[in-house]
C-alpha cells in the first residue's frame, strides 16, 4: 500500500515538474485527443476496474459467509451496546467461555472469526489495522472474519453513528502471540472459579449496587446490563476507549459517567461519599 | 445496417443508461430473490451466474447497437465537435455525439455491475 502510495506519488510530482518545465509547443489535435482518450478514459477505467476486482474478489474471505467457509466457526461473538462492547470468547460447542468487554485479544496469524450482534441501534465494528468494517445489526449475526500479522496494539472505534457518545464508543486490540494469547485466555477461563480476596473496595462495591448491573469473576456479581469488569485493571482503557486506565479516572467514572460520556446507561454515583468512591476505584483497578 | 431507418427523437440518447439501470435492477432483483427462497427454485446459483451472464451479454450487444446508431447519427466522426451552430444538422450530430459518450459510460457501468457475478459463488447464509 505504501509502496504503490508512493509511487504514485512521485509519478503526479514527477509530471507536476515535467509540466512547469517542459518547453511549451502545441501538439497536434490527433495527439490531444489520444491523450485524453488514453489518460482520462482508458486509464480511469481500467485502474478502477482492477481495484474493483481485486476487491470483490477479497470479499469473500473478509466475510465468510460462503458455505465452503462457514466452518470456521465463531471464536468471539461481538455484541455493540450503547457505547460500549460486549465481547465473548466461545469454546469449541460454541458456548460463552468467558466474557469480558471493550478489550479485545487475538493471536497473531490467525484467522480469527466473529459472531457480531447488536444489542440496541446498528453498530459497526471496525479494527482499520485489520480490515474491513461490518456493521452490527439489532436482530442479525452478521459474521466477519480477520488476521492480524502483527503483534500490537491497535484501536477500533464505532464506524456507525449510534447514539449521543458514538465518538467514544471504542476498543483496543491487543495481537499477542499464540501461548501468551493461551495463557491469557485459559486465566480468564479460570478467573471464574478463583474467589477474590477480600478488601474494602469489594464490599463497597455490593453494598452500592453496583453488581446489579456488572459481573467480576470469582465473585458473587453477576449483573448482566453492565460491561463486565473482570480483571478490569489489566485493560488499556475503562469507559470503552474512553479514558486512560488509571485509579483516578474510574472514580471520576463512577461519581460522573454522565459528563464524561453523554446518554451513558450508568447511573452516576456522586452522591456516595469519596472515600467509598475511591475505594470501589482502587479495588477495580487493582483487578488485574 | 441500412434496414435500421434514422429516427430523429431526443429519446434514443437514453437508450443505453437505460439498458444500463434495467441490468443493474435485474442483476440485483434476481440475486436477492433468489438468496432470500434459497431452495424454493429449483435452479442452481451456478445457473443463476450463467442466467445473468447471458442476460449481460444482451445488455451489452443493445448498447453497441445504441453506440454505432449513434456514431451514424454523429456522421462517423467526419465532423468534430463543438456542433453548437442552430442548424438541423449540428443538433443532430451533437446529440449523436452524446449519445455515443453515454453508450461508452453505460458499457462500462454494465461491466462493473458484472464483476461480482466473476467473483461471489454463493448466497450469504
Ligand atoms: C444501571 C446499571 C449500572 C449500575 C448500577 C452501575 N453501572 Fe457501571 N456501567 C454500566 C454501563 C451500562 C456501563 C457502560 C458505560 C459505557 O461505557 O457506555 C458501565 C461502565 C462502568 C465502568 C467502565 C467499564 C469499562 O469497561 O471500561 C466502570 C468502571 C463501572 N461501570 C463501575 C461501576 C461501579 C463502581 C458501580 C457502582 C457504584 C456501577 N458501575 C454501577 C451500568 C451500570
Ligand atoms: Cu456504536
Amino acid at each position: 500500500m505504501v509502496v504503490g502510495g508512493a509511487i504514485i506519488w512521485a509519478l503526479v510530482v514527477g509530471l507536476l515538474l515535467y509540466a512547469g518545465h517542459a518547453r511549451r509547443e502545441p501538439i497536434t489535435a490527433r495527439k490531444a485527443s489520444w491523450l485524453i482518450l488514453g489518460g482520462g478514459v482508458a486509464f480511469p477505467v481500467i485502474v478502477l476496474f482492477c481495484l474493483l476486482a481485486y476487491a470483490v474478489w477479497l470479499m469473500p474471505q473478509i466475510r465468510p459467509f460462503m458455505p465452503a467457509l462457514m466452518d470456521n466457526k465463531p471464536q468471539i461473538e461481538a455484541t455493540g451496546e450503547q457505547f460500549w462492547w460486549r465481547l465473548r470468547y466461545l469454546d469449541d460447542g460454541g458456548n460463552t467461555a468467558f466474557e469480558t468487554a471493550n478489550e479485545l485479544r487475538l493471536p497473531v496469524g490467525e484467522r480469527t472469526t466473529f459472531r457480531l450482534k447488536a444489542a440496541d441501534v446498528i453498530h459497526s465494528f471496525w479494527i482499520p489495522s485489520l480490515g474491513g468494517k461490518m456493521d452490527m445489526i439489532p436482530g442479525r449475526d452478521n459474521v466477519l472474519s480477520l488476521e492480524p500479522t502483527k503483534t500490537g496494539v491497535y484501536r477500533a472505534p464505532c464506524a456507525e453513528f449510534c447514539g449521543t457518545s458514538h465518538a467514544l464508543m471504542a476498543f483496543s486490540v491487543i495481537v499477542m502471540e499464540r501461548p501468551d494469547f493461551d495463557a491469557w485466555r485459559q486465566s480468564r477461563i479460570e478467573a471464574a472459579a478463583m474467589p477474590q480476596p477480600a478488601h474494602p473496595g469489594r464490599d463497597l462495591f455490593f453494598r452500592h449496587g453496583c453488581a446489579a448491573c456488572h459481573t467480576i469473576a470469582g465473585t458473587p456479581a453477576i449483573g448482566r446490563i453492565g460491561p463486565d469488569l473482570t480483571r478490569i485493571g489489566e485493560r488499556q482503557t475503562i469507559a470503552a476507549g474512553t479514558l486512560a486506565n488509571t485509579k483516578d479516572n474510574i472514580a471520576r467514572f463512577i461519581r460522573e459517567p454522565d459528563a464524561i460520556k453523554p446518554g451513558v446507561e450508568m447511573p452516576a454515583f456522586g452522591m456516595l461519599p469519596d472515600g467509598d468512591i475511591e475505594a470501589i476505584a482502587a479495588w477495580l483497578g487493582g483487578l488485574k | 445496417m441500412r434496414w435500421i431507418k434514422e429516427i430523429e427523437t431526443f429519446w434514443t440518447l437514453f437508450t443505453a443508461p437505460t439498458v444500463w439501470a434495467l441490468h443493474f435492477l435485474v442483476c440485483y432483483v434476481a440475486v436477492a430473490v433468489y438468496c432470500a427462497k434459497q431452495g424454493a427454485l429449483a435452479m442452481s446459483f451456478e445457473t443463476m451466474r450463467w442466467l445473468l451472464g447471458g442476460i449481460t451479454v444482451a445488455a451489452l450487444a443493445v448498447i453497441v447497437l445504441s453506440a454505432w446508431l449513434a456514431w451514424r447519427q454523429w456522421g462517423f466522426g467526419t465532423e468534430v465537435p463543438p456542433h453548437d451552430a442552430p442548424t438541423q444538422d449540428d443538433r443532430r450530430k451533437f446529440q449523436g455525439f452524446a449519445t455515443l459518450l453515454l453508450s461508452g459510460l453505460s458499457f462500462v457501468s454494465v461491466l462493473y455491475v458484472t464483476v461480482p457475478l466473476f467473483f461471489i459463488g454463493a448466497c450469504q447464509s
